[in-house]
């Protein structure tokens, strides 16, 4: 026990000038309760999900009712120990020894609120699990079918690469296109106005056209106008085009919000040292600015890699469109489930990248205003 | 003979007149010192010189070509008058030797050989050649401010603006970087700069100029501007500093 004495002075003249420990009894009384209900209704659950018909042992039933019955219990026993830590407490704050009880108090807070989150973590794990088996868990046999997961996930894993394909391509566009539009729209002097208004007007107007339209326009507008070259094109680049059109309006903007975070007295600094406009922009300003941007720019590609699920719409053969054909003629969703999971595996890495780059660029920037 | 002339110089922000009228000469390797209360256009005098702003009315001349007005070349102006900040103004993104060489290898033509070469030979000068492969985020404000003398002096200007270049430095760091800017002027340097620092002023200035609200209310040599004013305003502004 950390056990902190007064000095000197007596126990009880020294908790009067102590300010009381924080209230830890009622809050762990609740943490206990909260844990021991959910153990019946994991119990209850787990009964009917062990049993779905008076002859039939689901043994994957079982098991589930029997692993979320051992987390509440679980979770009950921590929250046990936190009511314990209060009581004693308690025992210690009427004994006048207002610093151990304190401690005491912290620490029984600690196991309540752990118990109170874990216990709202495991009742949505109950919930989902009860919309999942209703109906005679249909749910579960509609999405998740494992046997016609497997008999699809050939297909569309190969189909996904025309999506990988698409998006990759896109980006590099992206990444050149929307910087031009970017500089464009902020070349400065009275002159360059109308090249400003001309590519506020492209930024304006491809934000607001959903890009499933622009796709659709693309996929069947430029075969049907016949122009040489372009009327040819394979499917995935009318896809390609569509969407480097749409995300070069946005990444144009998340560009022109670096340019503007890099500081004005870097651009005086600059021209100073008798650099021009130009070569400013591309040794001083842009640097900087791309770095900024870094994390918004690969929110704005996670969502471009998800946007090429549209191409079905213009018959191009991705895995969005294989697992279409697979649960129409299985009537069967689980297919989709397969290239919703795919997508997921792709963005999920990319999401913890852009994470780790905010919390780097938050560290640089502490270290920097030191 | 004069190399830097001011000509009725004034200067407006909209409605706001920073500038009311200054005229003031300075000769080829003198260092001359600009004082004057918080607002009185020091900054903005310095930020003419090289045209970061421009001026109103008036005119800059720059050993006889005129600076000023429209159509003059910037850059070609920038390349000779050299500037240093208060907030020095590094380039975050690249090492002090990039900060360095970058305008001499892109406006002047060096070859990265010769930049570098000419980069670490002024590093030597102000005792930062171990410090040549660090970013500025990891120098202190002393070593910083006397990178950014540097990257100033290695485009080899004819006149160099130092704007309260020990400002933003702690009480301990002022000396390193003011014992470059006497160095300068021992060579020869001519230099216009701002600055509260009185007694490095009257040590180093051969003209002092007070500012008050944008005109010069007085001018001349350091012991007689700094030591005994003739304008009251410069006297009570004297006192001011030095309490
Ligand atoms: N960009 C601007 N827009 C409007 N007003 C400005 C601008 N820059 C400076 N001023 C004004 O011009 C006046 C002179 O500013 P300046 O920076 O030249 O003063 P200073 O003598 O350098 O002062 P300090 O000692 O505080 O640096 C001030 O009143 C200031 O508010
Ligand atoms: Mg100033």
């Amino acid at each position: 026990m950390t056990s902190v004495r007064t000095g000197e002075a007596p126990a009880v003249a020294g908790a009067s000038r102590l300010s009381p420990p924080p209230r830890s009894l009622a809050l762990s009384v609740a943490a206990l309760a909260v844990p021991l209900l959910l153990l019946v209704w994991a119990g209850l659950l787990g009964t009917v999900a062990a049993r779905p018909t008076p002859d039939e042992l689901s043994v994957t039933g079982l098991v589930f009712g029997l692993a979320a019955s051992l987390a509440a219990l679980g979770i009950a026993w921590y929250a046990a120990r936190g009511l314990q830590l209060a009581l004693a407490a308690g025992r210690q704050d009427a004994a006048g020894e207002r610093l151990e009880a304190r401690a005491l108090s912290s620490r029984s807070r600690r196991h309540s609120f752990g118990a109170l989150s874990s216990s709202l973590a495991l009742a949505l794990v109950l919930m989902t699990v009860m919309v999942l088996t209703a109906n005679q868990a249909k749910i579960i046999t509609t999405f998740f079918n494992v046997d016609y997961m497997v008999r699809s996930a050939e297909n569309i894993v190969r189909a996904f690469g025309l999506n990988i394909f698409i998006a990759v391509i896109s980006m590099a566009f992206v990444l050149v296109f929307g910087l031009v539009l970017a500089v464009v729209r902020m070349v400065p002097g009275e002159g360059a106005r109308p090249l400003r208004a001309l590519a506020i007007a492209y930024i304006d107007g491809f934000r607001a056209i959903p890009s499933i339209i622009v796709l659709y326009l693309i996929g069947f507008g430029l075969p049907l106008a016949g122009l040489p070259f372009f009327a040819g094109l394979p499917q995935a680049w009318y896809a390609i085009i569509a969407l480097t059109l749409t995300y070069s309006a946005y990444v144009a903007e998340i560009y022109r919000a670096g340019i503007e975070a890099v500081h004005p007295s870097q651009v005086g600094a600059s021209r100073s040292l008798g650099m021009s406009y130009g070569l400013t922009l591309r040794h001083v300003v842009l640097p900087q600015a791309v770095r900024a941007v870094i994390p918004p720019l690969l929110s704005a590609f996670i969502a471009l890699q998800k946007d090429t699920a549209l191409v079905s719409i213009i018959g191009a053969v991705d895995a969005f469109s294989q697992a279409k054909f697979f649960a129409s003629s299985n009537f069967n969703l689980s297919s989709v489930a397969v290239v919703a999971a795919l997508f997921v595996l792709i963005t999920i890495p990319q999401a913890r990248l852009v994470d780790w780059l905010l919390a780097r660029g938050a560290a640089r920037r502490a270290r920097r205003t030191r | 003979m004069t190399f830097l002339e001011f000509d009725a110089v004034r200067k407006h922000y909209g409605d706001h007149e920073v500038l009311a009228g200054v005229d003031l000469s300075i000769e080829k390797h003198q260092v001359v010192t600009l004082i004057g209360a918080s607002g009185s256009g020091k900054s903005t005098l310095l930020r003419c010189v090289n045209a970061l702003e421009s001026i109103t009315s008036g005119q800059i001349r720059l050993d006889g070509d005129v600076v000023s007005g429209p159509g003059v070349d910037l850059n070609a102006l920038r390349r000779r008058a050299g500037m240093v900040f208060q907030s020095f103004n590094l380039f975050p993104h690249m090492t002090v030797r990039e900060n360095i060489t970058l305008a001499p290898r892109k406006v002047l033509g060096l070859s990265r050989a010769e930049a570098e070469a000419r980069a670490d030979e002024l590093l030597e000068r102000v005792g930062l050649a171990e410090r040549a492969h660090y970013h500025p985020d990891q120098l202190s404000g002393g070593q910083q401010q006397r990178a950014a003398i540097v990257r100033s002096l290695a485009m080899d200007p004819e006149v160099v603006l130092l704007d309260e270049i020990t400002s933003a430095l702690d009480p301990e760091l002022v000396a390193e970087v003011l014992s470059i800017v006497r160095e300068l002027a021992r060579d020869g340097m001519t230099m216009m700069l701002a600055t509260h620092e009185m007694g490095f002023a009257r040590e180093v200035s051969d003209l002092v100029v007070f500012l008050e609200k944008g005109v010069i209310l007085e001018q001349g040599p350091p012991e007689q501007v700094l030591v005994d004013p003739v304008e009251p305003r410069t006297r009570e502004f004297l006192r001011a500093v030095a309490a």
